[in-house]
């Protein structure tokens, strides 16, 4: 029934959301730079002449002009092209990988958070021994055991924030299990669940969502990190790490190759944490989220 | 407050255990052999079994854990099997440059931050207060790498401050620590910031008011004192980030340390020294938590019972 009553509301919520979100100035301003970063990834093809892995070295190392608007790399390849692919790999992969975190790490949380017990311990011990650890020392081990690549990559951000979402359903789940309407559905005969999956989840969502909006920048960072010490996506594919990644070497002689992926990155993620806090606002969920916790 | 100290070492046990356990398994997973870029390409098997016989590598794996673990202890680290040298060699070679680098991050951004959150908090709001909070918002989402490199580009090739690389002269130290620095500064003047707005807004802040103290004496002597508390215990268990951050930091400014160890001995695949490398590193995020957590204590006498 409560299902019902919110997934109606939030129909007629979503727009007053939206608008919420673009009346401040920073959050219009960051979700219109979000959006022209993800239709770039998408209609990269169409977008530029050029192609992001033909080589043409008598091209190589142009300064930016007319006809290559960022410049060129090494491989006298159209680096604006590159960045527009790039995107395609840094936003996915980083994306995906959160998404599949929060999969994991909502249903471990939930669970842990729902049930208690020597199942609940053995999930917070855990979630507390990953969570102490830098994001990148455990991306580090687990890119050395699967290998460098985009799957290696994937699984290291995937399992490095896992205990950041744990966590924060857990805590979620245990303050709404005490709840008047999960006390009403559980007298009404509603099973686990039942409970757990149409009544705690659903009302736990905002705040791990996004703090998982959030999270997605910093594995943008974590993927370019990765891809930066040559562990990320492999040539010729284009990712915005890979491509800082052969340009640190030249940085002397070709600095462009490393200054506009760098400045992409950095400004994709400021965009993803202002619109995270327009949304936080938006949805008065500021004391749920807790960033620096 | 020694029985709270006491409990928490002990669980620092099992935690150790478990971290090495896992330190020790995960490294045997890894693809490529290394024995095998020891060895010409078609040497005889006879050679191989040799070498693994030198490396304890043809037991099975839990005596190897139980053998690792048992030397551990006593401070041998193995030998590391490109650079053929004891790996508790490296390491001690390379400990004292992460620790230098680390310690001094700190430090800035302990200073820095605490200033920047103080003078965001007297101006909440303001036009100050943006300008501040909008850098430190930057300042955080900044690749460290590519900071580092820009640092690089604008201080060294462009201004010729400071050296491009390596850790000869103590002016290399300045820009790999305002790297990772800058990161740090920003946590610790956010965190500064709200816990001093948090405690002006409590009632013995309107006491000292109504005693008719001056205010600014009031935010720094009486305030800023009780807003340090969370700030502190923060600030030590974020120790392991500026590690982290010092792993990255290292391979930019091409310095001596853990990090380039680490990045180094996983292209080589030599096995003794990413384990070592790894183990002391998340060693050092365990010590921080301990201190972080044992300071906590020392200030707040409430999360003592906690643990019982």
């Amino acid at each position: 029934m409560s299902v019902v009553e919110t997934k109606t509301a939030g129909k007629a919520r979503s727009l007053p959301l939206l608008r919420a979100i673009f009346r401040r100035p920073s959050g219009a301003l960051a979700a219109s730079w979000l959006i022209l970063v993800v239709l770039g990834a998408i209609f990269a093809p169409l977008l530029t002449p050029y192609a992001y892995d033909i080589q043409s070295l008598k091209e190589a190392f142009q300064p930016p002009s007319a006809s290559h608007l960022l410049g060129t790399d090494e491989f006298g390849r159209d680096l604006l092209t590159r960045m527009l692919y790039g995107a395609r790999t840094s936003l996915s992969v980083s994306s995906i990988s959160i998404l599949i975190s929060v999969a994991a790490g909502l249903t471990l949380g939930a669970a842990a958070g729902y049930f208690g017990g020597l199942f609940d311990r053995a999930v917070t011990t855990v979630a507390d021994l990953t969570w102490s650890f830098p994001e990148i020392l455990i991306a580090l081990i687990l890119v050395a055991i699967i290998g460098p690549g985009i799957a290696g990559t994937m699984a290291a951000i995937a399992v490095a924030y896992l205990a950041q979402f744990a966590r924060l359903a857990r805590a979620q789940i245990m303050t709404l299990k005490g709840e008047t309407f999960i006390e009403a559905a559980r007298s009404l005969g509603a099973g686990h669940s039942h409970i757990l999956f149409r009544h705690l989840i659903p009302n736990a969502l905002a705040p791990v969502l996004v703090s998982a909006m959030l999270a997605t920048g910093d594995a943008i960072i974590l993927e370019a990190t990765l891809g930066f010490f040559g562990l990320g996506a492999q040539p010729p594919t284009p990712s915005w790490g890979a491509m800082m990644s052969s340009g640190s070497a030249l940085l002397f002689k070709a600095p462009w190759i490393i200054i506009f992926p760098g400045l992409a990155v950095a400004i994709t993620v400021v965009a993803i944490n202002l619109f995270g806090d327009a949304l936080i606002a938006a949805l008065d969920i500021r004391d749920r989220v807790r960033k620096d916790a | 407050m020694l029985a709270y100290a006491l409990r928490r070492v002990l669980m620092l046990v099992p935690v150790f255990l478990a971290v090495s356990l896992i330190i020790f398994l995960i490294l045997h997973f890894i693809p490529g052999d290394p024995i095998d870029n020891l060895l010409k390409v078609g040497a005889p098997p006879e050679q191989r079994a040799e070498m693994m016989a030198r490396y304890g590598l043809d037991r099975p794996l839990p005596v190897q854990y139980g053998i690792w673990l048992g030397k551990l202890l006593t401070g041998d680290l193995g030998m590391a099997i490109v650079a053929r040298r004891p790996v508790a060699d490296l390491i001690a070679q390379a400990l004292p440059h992460s620790l230098l680098l680390g310690g001094l991050a700190l430090a800035f951004s302990t200073i820095v931050g605490v200033a920047l959150g103080v003078i965001a908090a007297l101006n909440k709001d303001g036009p100050i207060d943006r300008a501040i909070m909008g850098g430190v918002l930057i300042g955080s989402t900044l690749p460290s790498f590519w900071l580092g490199l820009l640092l690089i580009l604008a201080f060294s090739v462009g201004l010729g401050w400071f050296p491009v690389s390596g850790a000869r002269t103590w002016s290399s130290l300045v820009l790999p620590v305002l790297t990772i620095g800058l990161g740090g500064t920003a946590l610790v003047a956010r965190i500064t910031r709200v816990s001093m707005i948090d405690a002006a807004a409590r009632d013995f802040v309107m006491l000292l008011h109504a005693k008719g103290l001056s205010p600014l004496r009031i935010q720094l002597r009486h305030v800023l004192r009780h807003a340090l508390i969370p700030v502190v215990t923060i600030l030590a268990l974020r120790i392991g980030w500026i590690l982290g951050g010092a792993v990255t930091v290292e391979v930019v400014f091409a310095r001596p340390g853990l990090g380039t160890l680490l990045i180094k001995a996983l292209s080589q695949h030599d096995y003794p020294v990413v384990q070592a490398s790894l183990l002391m590193l998340a060693m050092a995020v365990m010590l921080g938590t301990l201190i972080g957590d044992l300071l906590q204590a020392a200030m707040d006498p409430r999360v003592r019972g906690a643990l019982a």
